[in-house]
């Protein structure tokens, strides 16, 4: 019996060559070359569903959600609590709404901090946090130590970038009131076994807060799973516009934490006196909220339930060998995070050329990679680097590109010679 | 956009080989700078008596364009006035990031000259200005970091 082509599963090393059609942007052409888009952990492209839906949105569905009567309003309330189940079954949590949209996953970890952690916390408690935390996840935990006297605690990693587990359990104490991990380090592309630390916490009564910033558009990730009680996202980061991101968790926390802010929507009733607030999620979701981008972020969830994260996860890993040892092979490059586990990010350095040299000189060649601290400042400490230069990949990128970024680096080192 | 009117050889030079870069053991002024988008720290020696420049040096790590600049700044202000450092400043900072023309009509940058490629790469401008800027905060005397953020 013959196999018709259609029912042939493309292997993964045709998934970048299948999909780039999807994104307008990657048929760019920057400084007279082709787009080479490396930044990925930045903010990811767009695929022409998610363009196209915030765009019908504004142009055919757009009414204020929540309150009006009438159809229009009905059909974009309809949108976005779609969107909000949309986001619960692709991270598989229990009901929607353990869902609360949020501006991204900045907004969703400093929702925790000051709802679920400020009102708990007592002088001498601590936060424990690990040592390659983005600011976002550094910064919000720092304002809710400062307004009660606790303190934050960095686990410490080693030279490759792998967190010291068995520093981890040592510094779970009495006195930790929650421990914050990122998922995926946005500087080192260390995966981090997050599931271990929540069972090591659980088994504490410590509650968990997963960044899966850097994890959910490279691979399936499943709070309950997981089992943690909180975890952040930005839906740029999967494909989605920029302003919209969502926290999950366990609904009842939800329901013993106060409000984040004040305002409409978040309220059952309201006198002078006093106010009642609305039920959970919407409880922390005062003012009209960012509709189109959570109809977009849903839609942007549909097109990667497509393309299935096990393909991309697939991919990615090929392309992520393939980048490794292309980089590797570059005299005078230097790795920066060199973890077993790791996923979507390469940071490097070369001798003696500072990384904003090496980023400018590539973007004359239509290459884009990101050059800094990358938000993550106590990680360039710990390596004592003022910066690196940071390869990030999406399952669109493809091989030759990584090719052009090796070129693009020789060319540098030509240049300083 | 040519990569080459950024990278001029002098400022590749000046990258590789940073001229007066030490500590001023006596000196009158001090200073450091910190770009945040780079990462860039420098630290500013000037050693001044009455009113001129005799010596000036920087310490620091950077990327080629604020290295290479301190590094040619020490050299064009050793020997001026601070009003003649003052107004060199200001032709420079016309330079990198004045208005279309400033760079025509500013005359008498020597060798500094070769930052005129800088404005065309924005991003870049606060590397080409960071010593400058170091430079004015020792002359004041201030006590916190300066920053060109």
């Amino acid at each position: 019996m013959t196999r018709r082509a259609a029912e042939v599963e493309p292997s993964a090393a045709d998934l970048a060559a299948a999909c780039r059609d999807d994104f307008p942007i990657l048929e760019s052409v920057v400084r007279g070359h082709p787009l080479v888009y490396l930044d990925n952990a930045a903010t990811t492209q767009k695929p022409l569903a998610v363009i196209e839906a915030v765009e019908t949105y504004y142009r055919s569905q757009n009414a204020n959600i929540h309150r009006g009567v009438y159809a229009l309003s009905q059909e974009a309330t309809r949108l976005y609590e779609d969107a909000r189940g949309k986001v619960a079954r692709f991270l598989n949590a229990r009901e929607a709404r353990e869902i609360v949209f949020t501006r991204g996953a900045t907004e969703a970890v400093n929702l925790v901090a000051q709802s679920f952690a400020r009102p708990m916390l007592k002088s001498g408690d601590e936060i424990l946090l690990t040592a390659m935390e983005h600011h976002s996840n550094i910064v919000p935990w720092q304002l809710a130590a400062e307004q009660t006297g606790a303190r934050v605690r960095a686990v410490p990693m080693n030279d490759a970038g792998e967190l010291l587990m068995d520093e981890f359990e040592r510094m779970l104490s009495p006195r930790t009131r929650l421990v914050a991990a990122v998922h995926v380090s946005n500087s080192l592309g260390t995966v981090n076994p997050v599931r271990e630390m929540v069972r090591a916490a659980k088994a504490r009564g410590i509650p968990t807060l997963i960044d899966a910033a850097q994890s959910v558009q490279h691979f399936r990730v499943d709070v309950r799973e997981l089992d943690c009680d909180f975890l952040v996202f930005s839906g740029h980061k999967l494909f989605g516009p920029t302003g919209i991101g969502a926290l999950y968790a366990r609904a009842s926390l939800l329901e013993k934490m106060p409000p984040y802010q004040g305002g409409g929507d978040m309220i059952s009733s309201v006198t002078f006196e006093k106010s009642e607030w609305n039920e959970v999620p919407w409880k922390f979701e005062a003012g009209t909220p960012n509709i189109a981008g959570a109809i977009g972020l849903g839609v942007a969830i549909d097109y990667v339930g497509r393309i299935g994260l096990d393909r991309i996860a697939a991919w990615e890993r090929e392309l992520m060998d393939y980048a490794m040892a292309k980089l590797a092979a570059i005299d005078g490059l230097r790795i920066v995070g060199t973890a077993r586990e790791r996923s979507g990010v390469i940071s490097f350095v070369l001798e003696g050329i500072h990384p904003h040299d090496i980023g400018t000189i590539l973007d004359a060649d239509g290459i884009a990679i990101r050059t800094g601290h990358h938000c993550c400042q106590p990680v360039m400490d710990r390596f004592g680097i003022p910066a690196t230069a940071r390869c990030s990949m999406a399952f669109y990128n493809t091989k030759s590109e990584i090719d052009a970024l090796a070129d693009g680096i020789a060319r540098v080192i030509r240049m300083f010679a | 956009m040519d990569l080459r009117d950024l990278y001029q050889e002098t400022i590749l030079d000046h990258t590789k080989r940073p001229r007066n870069f030490r500590r001023i053991e006596n000196a009158t002024h001090h200073a450091d700078g910190h770009n945040r988008l780079c990462g860039d720290r420098l630290t500013v020696y000037l050693r001044v008596e009455d009113g001129r420049v005799v010596d000036a040096s920087f310490q620091g790590a950077g990327c080629a364009i604020s290295t290479a600049s301190a590094s040619l700044m020490t050299e064009a202000i050793k020997g001026k006035t601070l009003d003649e450092v003052h107004a060199l400043f200001g032709r420079f900072h016309d330079v990198v990031a004045g208005p279309d023309g400033a760079a025509a009509a500013a005359p008498d940058l020597g060798k500094l000259a070769v930052f005129a490629g800088v404005r065309e790469f924005p991003v870049r401008v606060k590397c080409a200005t960071l010593s400058w800027h170091t430079v004015e905060a020792a002359l004041k005397k201030q006590d916190t970091p300066v920053s060109t953020e």
